[in-house]
């Protein structure tokens, strides 16, 4: 028998969930490399985030914005047509993609924006890849009547208008980064260096587990109600902790939040799903953890993607949100520690699955969570019918209807 | 404490001495051009610089501004490498053997070529100092040791955000000089605020004994000369690489050093002559 009891709080006996450390390290990974102007900014954030984590008041409330505006507990779901499609075991989504703002990136803001107004800061500043958390730290600004700013690649702007429009609408600024591949990366050195600038009234809503500690811990700690939720819904409905958990990474913020819960939980296998791009083989992929190696990127120790200088490299995927060089310390911590495993799936295979997930299940998937359906149906193939593979659906596809029409050559 | 002394030791012993201000120039290796690169260090040493600072060329430049971010990609664009950099500290020592060096850069480039490795052949070509931009002090124990092997001092930036209780953590670590910041914002930013930086120098002269040279948003002579009357020495970076990004030839670069350094250092001796009339009277 399974303990299966929800764990709501870390035990500090446990060396895996209890990390970072002190100094906001995974083991060798994550740390604090920014410039000195930003250190002490992130000294009160930490000493912020550590008081209204265990704030009874400020969790009621992240808990009813939760329910009420994000739309929480997001249900789990029984895929029964691609199930059978890859004949073994039940492919279950976790619907993120049904949340306010149609991704799991929500989840984070909504909590982020509330330790802004705790700390005073009355202007808040994000970058985006894909757009989500854009528009997810939008939404949150609006609602709560701060200035927003947004930072995105250019390339990003024309490939994601969607999402810049949605942004416009809800008041934010959004702000084209034209330096380095114009893409994500450049985004997050533009905000840092806006928050170096105005760090006096401005709070960062860094969108994904990476960058300086307390951004990793902190971030997880926002999204893990995604693992929570999905922990006890399987209980509930199939009795048991599922064999495996499959989500997509880039910088792994809905990987980390699903994976966090079931971290002790040693029979359940978990799987991150890296864009493999045009191929591993080559230089057209964003698979930091399965094909990089450890730096210095963006604020912390982690797997990444660069030259033989030291230069970090251009990236490519089909999907916004996962072409990004590096991914967050606690992945690199989890793939080393051999938790965790990491795969790539390439942009034609996640094409495929985008296609497939949208015709027999009639729920069409961001192209990023594409990428972990298609993992999910070859995992799932491999195992029996009584087993669960639970997949983190953390975004629905409308924002790609564009990019997948251009591929192929279809003008909408 | 940091048990060795070197270029950098020595020359600001002898700017205390004469009772000089020290200017410390900023350039970015192979930027404007990276077979200039050796002429400009000589031309700024030629026309009163007293240390280097020369940037490691970086994709990724999080706490520098657009003058920076351009002149490394346009560095990157022409081929510069660590191993180039290197070269041309070798090089410039062999025409010059007292001026010291501080490479200004960011970690990952530092650790792709193995800290031991870039210790090792930074020390061999002449470098005197490293400023890791992205190594604050917590994370530095052991960049530290590994450059005090070979005798190089990791210099930390202070902030105006930097609390007290942080200088005093930190002086301890510090070697060579301690870089104060003098405004939040990227390299290059605007506005210097010359009133607010004595209570800050002060506060770090209370905690450490290493000299205090002042960084980030100084352009003009005016702007060098009221920094330098709190501070003993002033770094000139963004302002001078945005001259420079306007040079066609290398002869219009030295021309651009002599004038524009010239200018500043002319300012600098001015706050050097009421400091040691000061202390006649």
């Amino acid at each position: 028998m399974v303990e299966v009891a929800e764990k709501r709080t870390v035990s500090s006996a446990d060396p895996r969930q209890a990390l970072p450390d002190a100094s906001g390290h995974f083991g060798a990974f994550g740390g604090r490399f920014v410039s000195e102007t930003l250190m002490v900014a992130l000294e009160e954030l930490e000493a912020a985030w550590r008081k209204y984590r265990d704030d009874a008041d400020f969790q009621a409330e992240l808990d009813s914005d939760l329910a009420h505006f994000v739309g929480r507990p997001s249900p789990l779901y029984l895929a029964e047509r691609l199930t059978a499609h890859a004949g073994g075991a039940k492919i279950v989504f976790k619907r993120e993609d049904l949340n306010h703002t149609g991704a799991h990136k929500i989840n984070n803001t909504v909590g982020q924006a509330l330790l802004a107004r705790a700390m005073g800061k009355k202007r808040v500043i994000a970058e985006t890849g894909a757009g989500q958390h854009g528009v997810a730290s939008a939404t949150v600004a609006a609602r709560l009547g701060m200035q927003c700013v947004v930072y995105m690649g250019a390339d990003d702007i024309k490939r994601q208008a969607i999402n810049v429009f949605r942004m416009k609408l809800l008041g934010a600024e959004v702000i084209s980064v034209e330096s380095g591949a114009r893409t994500l990366k450049d985004a997050l050195n533009e905000a840092m260096r806006d928050w170096v600038t105005n760090v006096d009234d401005t709070f960062y809503i860094l969108g994904t587990v990476a960058g300086p500690h307390p951004y990793p811990a902190l971030v997880r700690d926002f999204n893990a109600v995604v693992g929570r939720e999905a922990r006890r819904q399987c209980v509930e409905e199939y009795g048991k902790l599922p064999e495996a958990l499959v989500a997509c990474v880039g910088g792994g913020s809905n990987a980390m939040g699903l994976f966090y819960p079931f971290i002790d939980d040693e029979d359940v296998a978990m799987y991150g799903v890296e864009a493999a791009g045009r191929g591993l083989s080559g230089l057209e992929h964003a698979a930091s953890l399965c094909a990089g190696r450890v730096g210095v990127l963006h604020g912390s120790r982690t797997y990444l993607l660069d030259d033989d200088a030291g230069q970090i490299r251009h990236t490519h995927s089909v999907s916004a949100g996962l072409d990004y060089p590096g991914v967050g310390p606690e992945h690199a911590w989890l793939k080393d520690s051999l938790r965790a495993r990491y795969v790539g799936v390439t942009d034609d295979e996640a094409l495929e699955a985008f296609h497939l997930c949208t015709r027999k299940e009639g729920i069409m998937p961001a192209l990023e969570s594409a990428h972990a359906v298609a993992w999910a149906i070859k995992q799932a193939s491999r195992m029996t019918p009584d087993q669960v593979v639970l997949l983190n659906m953390s975004g629905r596809g409308d924002k790609d209807i564009h990019t997948v029409a251009d591929l192929e050559g279809i003008s909408i | 404490m940091t048990r060795f002394s070197n270029r950098i030791d020595r020359r600001f012993a002898a700017l205390a001495e004469h009772g000089r201000k020290g200017l410390i120039p900023y350039v970015t290796a192979g930027h404007p051009d990276p077979a200039w690169t050796v002429e400009i260090m000589h031309a700024l040493v030629a026309n009163g610089a007293d240390l280097l600072e020369l940037g490691i060329p970086f994709s990724d430049v999080m706490a520098d501004g657009p003058v920076i971010q351009n002149a490394c990609a346009a560095a990157l664009e022409q081929g510069m490498t660590l191993e180039k950099v290197f070269a041309q500290v070798a090089e410039f020592r062999a025409r010059d053997s007292d001026t010291p060096v501080i490479l200004m850069g960011y970690m990952n480039p530092v650790e792709r070529c193995g800290l031991e490795t870039f210790s090792r052949r930074a020390a061999g070509a002449g470098v005197d100092g490293l400023l890791i931009v992205d190594c604050p002090a917590d994370e530095a124990v052991e960049t530290r040791r590994v450059f005090a092997e070979h005798e190089l001092h990791q210099i930390f930036l202070v902030a105006p955000t930097t609390t007290e209780a942080r200088v005093e953590r930190m002086a301890p670590l510090a070697g060579g000089f301690i870089y104060y910041v003098s405004l939040k914002g990227v390299t290059g930013s605007a506005a210097l605020d010359a009133g607010a930086l004595a209570p800050a120098i002060g506060s770090i002269r209370d905690r450490s004994d290493l000299p205090v040279a002042v960084g980030f948003g100084i352009s003009t002579p005016a702007q060098a000369e009221a920094v330098a009357a709190v501070a003993d020495a002033v770094v000139i970076g963004s302002a001078l690489v945005s001259q420079l990004d306007q040079a066609e030839t290398e002869t219009a670069a030295i021309e651009i050093v002599t004038e524009y350094i010239g200018g500043i250092r002319a300012a600098l001796d001015r706050c050097g002559d009421a400091v040691a009339a000061e202390a006649r009277a």
